[in-house]
């Protein structure tokens, strides 16, 4: 296998109060790689650790919040190593991201043009005239109508749906090699959502861009995603490609994940909630976080938290259960 | 909109009309002008004489309606001390007050913006903690404090600048300062909680996810966005500080309006106090109205309200 694109081996964040009392594991020892131009779904409920870890790829991280280990490889170079200075180079210009709130992730006081033109002009030191004749041929490629209009145009004259693609087209600007987009269609109606899936993968097939898609709409995984990594409580609890892990989840929480999720053919059934709350990230159970609401629950599971088991080449699960299905425990 | 616009209108006609009736009525407590203006030992017929030449003779509802009749007229009558038309008068110091305003309200911004966007960007660190002292002192020490360690320093003990009236650019530096100072301190309040609001949207997050240099991400991103509230501030503190300059142009002796109704309050000149304090409260009100009215048309949600 040649090398990928991003690969990511224990990386851990942690948000530190200031008195340093407090630890919350936001993101704790994720490992996972990514190959050029493949998409990768990240999955979990609120307060899973997705946006730090997105963040964190960024090193893009609130004051309080620190990488503690690990190391982030991309494109052969560790992403944690470099300065600020030299990660101002990847942002925006090699990887970009998309972020979940359309209508605010626009300045209302700038022309579209200045916006989309501005990635542009800073990392490959174009000059206005010829960032702005590039922003309207991306605004062309987001398909957004009459393009030479609507560049100097300001956001609130723009509906949420071409802000948005506005956004996608501020993202792909540098053609970047990897595109992180933190729910980009949460705020977007069904219709324009579904828009915007067909045009973010079609961008990705002609720019070649690796995705990483951050949702909690496991539809919009099977839709665009070739692999697929489940977070809870700041872990990577399953990953690896999205067919397989549809058809025979490892974990139990992955699979009462999927159990969630209303069928059509499943008629009059019931779905099947997930019971209780996911825990307190600065007060974790001993053993595995999910095991006071796992119904497979063993003795085991409250003592020590599971490694990461492979279950074969790109698959893994973090959970006692997947032991005897694994190659080897990779956590000895 | 329309009913809006009444409603705020009817609002602030009461404003005018209670601050009209106040000041008629408290600068009739504070006693005779005829016992200042009459030299000691004046007969009792040229008491009544004034008083009678003043209109003070008659009942106080015919007394205030001529008051609002002089200030609808847009004449306010003469005043008592000089025996001018007030109109003059205030029209002789206006200049002199605009002049001070202005300078102390460039000062303001030039201290008051540049520290609050430093303590907003090293929020917790020693600027943000410096700019805090700098706040609670600008709010609280006043004016008068401030003029006379300042003319004890720069006059007294150095003898650099003039410690008193107008004419050249060296009058002006110490009376700017004192007005402006407390002004400072509320400008750099402003921008320092309105720069830390900008600084967490989310466009600033993609300005900083598209790799910008910091210094364009808080110059451009953040800063333009955060002037705007601080504008609008300004702006009404022209007109507040047009109108309460009072304490700081008596300390140095500068012939604005604030010491036109220092004058008038000492004599008991009403015509004058009545008109100055009108005339400030009216363009105070009226700032106002025009703020509360540009926010509903800019702002849908204000004009639903209603």
């Amino acid at each position: 296998m040649s090398q990928p694109l991003l690969s990511l081996e224990g990386v851990s964040t942690h948000y530190v109060s200031q008195q340093g009392t407090r630890v919350v594991r936001a993101v704790d020892d994720v490992t996972l790689s990514l190959g050029a131009g493949e998409t990768l779904g990240i999955v979990g409920e609120s307060g899973s650790g997705k946006s730090t870890l997105a963040l964190t790829l960024m090193r893009l991280l609130p004051p309080a919040a620190r990488i503690v280990s690990g190391r982030m490889m991309f494109e052969g170079e560790d992403l944690l190593t470099k300065s600020d200075g030299e990660m101002r180079q990847v942002r925006g210009k090699r990887i970009a991201m998309i972020l979940q709130d359309p209508m605010a992730s626009l300045n209302p006081l700038f022309s579209i043009g200045n916006q989309v033109g501005e990635p542009i002009r800073v990392h490959e030191h174009a000059s206005s005239s010829s960032a702005w004749q590039r922003a309207v041929r991306l605004l062309k490629s987001v398909r957004i109508a009459s393009p030479e209009t609507r560049v100097s145009q300001f956001p609130h004259e723009m509906s949420g749906g071409m802000r948005q693609r506005i956004v996608g087209a501020i993202g792909i600007s540098c053609e970047p090699r990897l595109l992180i987009a933190d729910e980009p269609t949460t705020s977007l109606d069904l219709t324009i959502q579904a828009q915007y899936l067909n045009l973010l993968r079609d961008l990705q097939r002609e720019h070649g861009l690796a995705l990483i898609f951050i949702t909690h709409n496991l539809g919009i995984v099977a839709k665009m995603c070739d692999q697929l990594a489940v977070m809870y409580a700041g872990r990577m609890v399953e990953h690896g490609p999205v067919s397989r892990i549809f058809s025979a989840p490892a974990h139990p929480y992955t699979k009462a994940l999927l159990g969630s999720i209303p069928r059509m053919a499943d008629g009059g059934e019931r779905l099947t909630a997930i019971d209780g709350q996911p825990p307190d990230l600065a007060n974790l159970p001993p053993g595995c976080a999910f095991a006071p609401r796992c119904p497979a629950v063993t003795t085991r599971c409250r003592a020590e938290a599971p490694p990461q088991f492979t279950l074969e080449p790109g698959r893994g699960a973090r959970c006692w259960l997947a032991e005897p299905l694994s190659m080897r425990s990779s956590a000895a | 909109m329309k009913q809006y616009i009444t409603r705020r209108v009817g609002y602030s006609l009461l404003s005018l009309f209670l601050l009209s009736l106040t000041i008629f009525l408290f600068v009739r407590v504070t006693g005779d002008p005829t016992t200042l203006l009459l030299e000691p030992g004046a007969s009792e017929e040229d008491i009544v004489n004034m008083r009678h030449q003043f209109g003070l003779d008659q009942p106080l509802w015919v007394q205030y309606g001529l008051f609002v009749k002089s200030f609808l007229t847009g004449d306010f009558g003469n005043s008592f001390y000089y025996r001018s038309p007030v109109v003059d008068l205030y029209f002789e110091r206006l200049p002199n007050s605009l002049l001070l305003a202005s300078v102390a309200m460039v000062l303001s911004l030039l201290i008051g913006i540049p520290s609050g966007v430093l303590a907003a960007v090293r929020v917790g660190g020693f600027w943000d903690s410096a700019g805090k002292v700098f706040t609670l002192l600008g709010l609280s020490l006043p004016s008068f404090f401030i003029g006379l360690v300042l003319i004890l320093f720069f006059t007294v003990y150095l003898g650099w600048l003039p410690s008193s009236g107008a004419g050249t650019a060296a009058h002006l530096i110490m009376p700017a300062f004192t007005l402006g100072w407390y002004f400072a301190a509320a400008h750099m309040r402003l921008t320092r909680s309105s720069m830390l609001e900008v600084l967490g949207s989310e466009y600033v997050k993609l300005a900083r996810l598209k790799g910008l240099p910091e210094a364009m991400v808080i110059g451009k991103h953040a800063f333009k966005n955060a002037l705007i509230p601080v504008i609008t501030l300004a702006g009404i503190n022209l007109v507040v500080m047009i109108n309460v300059a009072v304490v700081v142009e008596t300390v140095f002796a500068w012939p604005g309006i604030g010491r036109l109704l220092y004058e008038g309050i000492s004599f008991r000149d009403f015509p004058v106090v009545q008109a100055v304090v009108v005339i400030g409260g009216s363009m105070i009100i009226v700032v106002n109205l025009l703020v509360d009215i540009l926010y509903a048309l800019i702002d849908p949600r204000i004009r639903l309200e209603s």
